[in-house]
């Protein structure tokens, strides 16, 4: 038994030290730097092309396709806070009488030495000066303990005591913040989802796995809105969206950047847009043997026979980016031609290059010339139950570091003691639980004050 | 006036405050660090009546918008935020000597803005996720930080170069002695990491606002983190270790390093989120 205890101990006093905070600190700096360096969640073919085969292996051990997520770095996190939850606990439980002690006492000889004291020497005696001396002090301080040892009186106020809890306000907020994330981590997700404008739907998709997740409810876009400044830079994206809960319409509203959506814990954000697959284009169709020209109105997934019998031609679908020999050709309808005892083959009709499929020399040549332009709205649709966590972590960490770095525990004792030569010599001294420069400068104001109030008395 | 002329004759008299604390410095007077400091009180009053006339201009051209939101407007409030941060400290601690570190570094900020061909001061307006009111708390809180730790970089300076007991003929008899200067830097660093702290926070918040997530390990919000890593470095080993002198300017010098690379590294070299700005 003896044994463990003697273990435990070691590992309360290794997690107790402020040296591995330090080191745990610069370990999570000089880490976090590789994640800003090597490519984040990209694929396994990004990875082989940027650092080669050996290094992708080593990026893969460690996780730095991952960083923030792999498993050595939330270790760092946890050991973070272990560490700092041991030393709040060792601390506290030391400075706990001191925080909150039961009777308020003070060690006269403590203050005597301060080489900051402030002296005032009056041409009063002690007694009449006791007094308007205790109620000074009051106002600049607290209740006032009153000490003599015959001669001497001692005055002693104190204010502040609590704000030496600020340091464990601001190391609680650390923990908060980690645990708040943690709990998003857990029990919320991130997903987007595309919707054509005048379509719903119920389901988006987890944004680093694709995975489907269904909501509680449907959301529509009836309309999407993008406008543009005159240099071309887009001035703001808008979506009206209607939510349906249980077949009833129970919200419409427009939601913008910056201005999202929340709905019972799910928050729907703008985030990019483009251009939806239309319903009907108006096609031109040239036969080069012949040089008829023919232009009709196709549906998308409609077929259509070729004339003289020569085939078929079916409009397939549209991609609002076509990458075409590592270019991007913009938006692109795909149609399959089949020539009569022939196998089909597909052609790419590029709104912006309508001569592309020219290019083709084929006998037919396809040119999408004219369709209704319909937008689709790509949302982002989030769910955290950890944010409120995070925001009292904020709050608390904003208020901790406040109290710490800008408040301090001040305590004053005035002594006053009858002079050889008749009078009395009051004595200001003070101490700080912090930035004993700036209380040296306190003590001096603060004696200029207090001799000015004498002098006023007298 | 407009902005542009109010700006350049900032950038000037920055300049000249440079030279006098730097005249101060080399020649061991009071006088020109005490004309320095007029100096850059003037640039103060020019400097802000540019940032708040580029506002005014910006809602003349329809666009309407805080000045805060490209390179070019975060260097001239970067100036802004270090120059009334220095005159404050200098009014309140009555300590001059430090100035000749600290000048520089405003005038290069501003001096950065207004030459670099690159740099473009035409007013653009927002793009959608920059229209919103966290952008100034945003920008106010993070430069007021960056100017902390600027100064506190200044006084690390100070301190490195600063032998232990000068004798009375040295340039470096002017200078603050170490004991002043290791408060200073403390105070600075503290400053400058409680606004740290507040910008890192209202970013997360405005970010949950735009994107739906508050934090998303974005190169500029992990600069961020690593800085205020360092400085809660500094902080524990000051407060808990005891470290003081040498030893902690050293770590103050490595925070700031940090800032740098947050503020320039990050948009040169990494592309994120702010790389707008």
């Amino acid at each position: 038994m003896k044994n463990k205890d003697g273990i435990s101990r070691q590992i309360w006093v290794f997690f107790c030290s402020v040296k591995l905070t330090v080191y745990i600190l610069v370990l999570l700096a000089v880490t976090s730097i590789i994640g800003t360096v090597v490519l984040q969640n990209g694929s396994p073919q990004q990875y082989v092309n940027l650092y080669g085969e050996g290094i992708y292996n080593l990026i893969q051990v460690f996780d730095l396709d991952d960083m923030y997520h792999a498993w050595w770095f939330l270790l760092l996190l946890l050991v973070l806070c272990i560490n700092i939850t041991v030393c709040s606990v060792e601390r506290l439980s030391l400075l706990w009488k001191t925080i909150f002690p039961g009777r308020v006492r003070f060690n006269v000889n403590r203050y005597l030495k301060s080489k900051s004291s402030q002296t005032i020497d009056t041409t009063s005696s002690v007694k009449p000066l006791l007094e308007p001396c205790e109620s000074w002090l009051a106002k600049q301080a607290g209740p006032v303990i009153r000490q003599t040892d015959g001669q001497t009186t001692y005055l002693y106020a104190e204010k502040g005591r609590w704000t030496r809890l600020g340091v464990f306000v601001v190391h609680a907020s650390v923990l908060l913040l980690l645990a708040g994330a943690l709990i998003g981590a857990v029990f919320g997700f991130k997903a987007n989802v595309r919707i054509d404008e005048g379509t719903q739907t119920g389901r988006v998709f987890e944004s680093k796995t694709r995975e489907p997740i269904t909501l509680d409810f449907i959301i529509r876009c009836n309309e999407f809105d993008v406008s543009f400044y005159e240099n071309g830079a887009p001035e703001e994206f808008r979506s009206n969206l209607t939510i349906i809960e249980g077949g009833q319409e129970s919200l419409t509203t427009d939601i913008r950047v910056n201005h999202p959506l929340r709905y019972k814990g799910i928050n729907i954000f703008q985030s990019s847009y483009g251009t939806a697959a239309p319903d009907t284009v108006t096609m031109q169709m040239v036969d080069n043997q012949s040089g008829a020209e023919i232009l009709r109105d196709i549906r998308i997934g409609e077929t259509i026979d070729l004339p003289d019998g020569a085939g078929q031609f079916t409009l397939q679908g549209f991609l609002p980016h076509f990458e075409f020999r590592e270019h991007d050709l913009g938006e692109t309808f795909f149609g399959l031609v089949t020539l009569a005892g022939e196998t089909g083959f597909q052609i790419g009709m590029p709104i912006q290059f309508p001569t592309f499929d020219k290019m083709r020399k084929g006998r037919f040549t396809f040119v999408v010339t004219d369709f209704e332009k319909r937008y689709y709205t790509g949302l982002q649709v989030t769910k955290d139950p950890g944010v409120w966590y995070v925001y009292a972590g904020f709050i608390l960490m904003i208020l901790g570091c406040w109290v710490t770095f800008f408040m301090s525990h001040q305590s004053f004792l005035l002594t006053l003691s009858p002079r050889e030569t008749g009078g009395t010599r009051v004595v200001l001294s003070g101490k700080s639980s912090r930035n004993s420069r700036s209380m040296t400068l306190k003590l001096k104001q603060m004696a200029t004050r207090l001799e000015n109030q004498l002098n006023k008395g007298e | 006036m407009n902005s542009a002329f109010a700006l350049s004759s900032t950038t000037f008299l920055y300049g000249l405050a440079m030279v006098c604390y730097a005249g101060a410095f080399a020649f061991k007077k009071k006088m020109p660090a005490t004309a320095g400091f007029y100096v850059l009180a003037i640039g103060l009053v020019l400097n802000t009546a540019g940032i708040g006339l580029r506002w005014v201009e910006s809602y003349q051209m329809g666009i309407g918008r805080a000045p805060f939101s490209n390179m070019y407007e975060s260097l001239i409030f970067f100036s802004w935020t270090m120059t009334a941060l220095y005159l404050y400290v200098e009014i309140k601690y009555k300590e001059q000597g430090f100035g000749v570190f600290v000048s520089p570094l405003i005038f290069l900020a501003i001096a950065y803005a207004s030459f670099d061909p690159s740099m473009s001061a035409k007013i653009n307006p927002l793009i959608p996720a920059l229209k919103s009111n966290w952008l100034i708390a945003h920008v106010v809180t993070c430069f007021l930080g960056y100017a902390g730790f600027a100064l506190a970089f200044g006084l690390s300076l100070t301190y490195y170069v600063k032998p232990g007991q000068p004798d009375q003929n040295s340039i470096f008899s002017r200078l603050p002695d170490g004991e002043v200067i290791d408060e200073l830097t403390y105070q600075m660093v503290v400053f400058g990491f409680l606004f740290l702290t507040i910008g890192i926070i209202t970013g997360a918040v405005w970010a949950n606002s735009a994107w739906g997530k508050y934090w998303s390990w974005d190169p500029k919000e992990t600069w961020s983190l690593i800085t205020w890593f360092v400085y809660a470095i500094f902080l524990h080993l000051r407060l808990m270790r005891g470290w003081h002198g040498r030893n902690l300017a050293l770590v103050s010098i490595t925070g700031f390093m940090a800032v740098l690379f947050t503020y320039f590294g990050v948009n040169f070299l990494l592309s994120g989120l702010h790389s707008y700005a």
